[in-house]
């Protein structure tokens, strides 16, 4: 139990420093810091799988991605004044519409808690790799081969997107 | 021992983070960083509920999301690097050409 | 159990203290192996054949001073080495180094020779091998000079690249291991073919081995892959900037990822603690002969060939060693198929 709030409280306060953070690569370096809590959480979930393909996919390859991309562009330490005061959402308007829906995310997170169903976890039945491997093979056989398809995809457009110019 | 609640609420907590994260930011990487949390709240969610309900079912679901993630994040980057050309700014009230 | 939870905490220390003695032991192995490829002495004056050298080199840099450029940002300045460090020792915790031992009969139900026992080790090592490139790339730019930039961008560039060719290589002896966990895999090795061969991964996986020595090469960032930080070329690469104790954690990270890399190298393909003459609980000799070559052979290739140009290197990387460790996979599949393996 302590190791699912000290794993939570890591995971949010991570996330909610990234999206408080001026500098880009302080934010990305954070949310590798959230993934890795969220790795642990998925131990605690009794997935070993799925917490070390959270490392090794997530904080271990697309998050390199983010950085290269963040240290190519050089990217700025964002928002002055001036872009604070031209903010489209930081108006009356949006903003109580904002405190509302917040409020009411709030009052029903609350009813969630304590209408009393607390379901417990059955007994620990940890899925192995082979039994994920076999029915990813057999059940999401169509899946997993459209997924290499649009992994494929995906690299040509990025590779012909980030192009320079005429080539 | 947490129940399939607190992951859910948790799960939750993150959700609004990202999406708080997408609106309130302006500069194009953090909106993208703010989407990989969300993606990342709704993995927790499969994971939680596929342990509750005893099927690997919820892991493969999270190899999915993940490997889309990853196919998205590559393409956004990518996009965002051509318009940092031509723009030599990454915020995105920079890009409202399109608008009436 | 009690006798066992200290048999553990006193074996995680070791290992540790193993760690660190390696890549001081690596540090006067590299010296005194370069000097006599190249027809020299070596280090010989500090201690007995130069054997204090190590002593010495750790005492000159913990007495250096600890610099930092001003425009180099602080926090990720220091972080940069503590995550290599910590990444190169954590990779180590997964990989078995013995069988069961009994001190003595002093632990009966017997000390397995891996700190944690995780039936997903392969993917563990891997994963932390991948976070490993976050300390270079953050140390090329926190550094806020070029040489230490494009140092640390060519370095992970490269580190990512042939992961993959390693993970593949890895497929490889999955296959025919049939479990994720070293302990298994090692297990499965026991044994020998005609009473002489042991049944070592090597001789079915061949082609496996040697891509998978070579992507760990270019995965540790050594010759011929060290372009990233070669001293001819970028000054230091991504730790030019670096002095001190800050420098030996990047130097430690180094060797102990190279430790790790053979130890895995020893447990997938040439068998782990399994060898003739010697009883199971001994096994460990074995293992750390079996390492000690593989070191021997990474720093003979590193004073034998030359250094690959970038180009040149991520150019193998991706169009000659992926399609290598593709093809092995294919046929590995087909062999476990129909021989049955």
């Amino acid at each position: 139990m302590i190791a699912f709030y000290a794993l939570a409280a890591i995971a949010v306060v991570s996330s909610l420093l990234v999206i408080a953070q001026r500098n880009p690569i302080y934010s990305v370096l954070l949310l590798i810091a959230s993934f890795g809590a969220l790795s642990g959480l998925y131990v605690m979930l009794d997935a070993p799988f799925a917490a070390v393909i959270q490392i090794i996919v997530y904080a271990g390859a697309i998050m390199v991605l983010f950085l290269f991309v963040v240290m190519l562009l050089n990217a700025p330490h964002e928002e002055t004044e001036h872009d604070l005061r031209l903010h489209p959402l930081m108006r009356a308007g949006p903003m109580g519409f904002g405190v509302v829906l917040a409020v009411v995310l709030v009052v029903e997170l609350g009813l969630a808690l304590g209408a009393g169903r607390a379901s417990a976890f059955s007994a620990a039945s940890t899925s192995s790799v082979r039994d994920i491997g076999r029915t990813l093979f057999t059940d999401y056989a169509f899946a997993f081969e459209v997924t290499s398809v649009l992994i494929l995809v995906a690299m040509v457009g990025a590779v012909v997107l980030a192009r320079r110019g005429s080539r | 021992m947490p129940s399939l609640n607190h992951y859910l609420v948790l799960s939750a907590i993150l959700f609004s983070i990202g999406t708080a994260g997408v609106f309130i930011r302006r500069n194009l990487i953090t909106i993208l960083l703010s989407i990989e949390i969300m993606l990342n709240a709704v993995n927790l969610t499969f994971v939680a509920f596929g342990r509750a309900l005893g099927s690997a079912d919820g892991q493969i679901i999270v190899f999915f999301v993940m490997t889309v993630a990853a196919a998205e994040a590559a393409v956004g980057l990518a996009i965002v690097i051509g318009l940092f050309r031509h723009r030599e700014s990454l915020n995105p009230d920079m890009f409202t050409s399109l608008k009436w | 159990m009690t006798a066992l939870l200290i048999g553990q905490i006193v074996l995680t220390l070791f290992v540790f203290v193993m760690l660190l003695s390696s890549a001081a032991g690596m540090v006067y192995v590299e010296r005194k192996v370069a000097a006599l490829l190249q027809q020299r002495l070596g280090p010989y004056r500090v201690g007995p054949i130069g054997l204090l050298q190590p002593l010495a080199d750790i005492i000159k840099l913990m007495f250096k001073e600890e610099l930092r450029p001003r425009a180099a940002d602080a926090w990720l300045f220091a972080l940069a080495p503590i995550i290599a460090g910590t990444c190169a020792f954590a990779a180590f915790a997964v990989v078995p180094f013995g069988a069961d031992i009994t001190v003595f009969g002093l632990i009966p139900d017997g000390l397995r020779l891996q700190v944690a026992d995780v039936n997903v080790a392969i993917l563990v090592v891997f994963a932390i091998g991948s976070m490993s490139v976050y300390g270079i790339v953050l140390a090329g730019w926190s550094s806020n000079s070029k040489y230490s930039l494009l140092g640390g961008l060519r370095s992970s560039a490269q580190m990512i690249s042939y992961e993959l060719s390693y993970g593949l290589a890895l497929a490889g002896v999955l296959l025919i291991g049939n479990s994720l966990s070293l302990t298994d895999l090692v297990n499965a090795q026991h044994g020998a073919w005609l009473g002489f061969i042991p049944r070592w991964f090597i001789f079915l996986q061949p082609v496996g081995f040697l891509v998978y020595l070579t992507a760990g090469i270019a995965e540790t960032n050594r010759a011929p892959f060290d372009f990233p930080e070669a001293e001819q070329e970028l000054v230091a690469g991504y730790h030019t900037e670096y002095s001190s104790m800050s420098f030996a954690m990047f130097f430690m990270a180094e060797y102990i990822n190279m430790v790790t890399v053979s130890a895995v190298a020893t447990d997938l393909f040439l068998g782990g603690w399994h060898g003739p003459f010697l009883p199971e609980s001994l096994g460990w000799i074995w293992f750390l002969l079996k390492v000690s070559a593989i070191l021997f052979f990474y720093v003979w290739m590193r004073w034998t060939l030359p250094r690959y140009r970038y180009d040149q290197l991520m150019a193998s990387g991706w169009k000659v060693l992926l399609p290598i460790a593709v093809i092995n996979l294919l046929v590995t599949a087909a062999g476990v198929l129909y021989f049955g393996l």
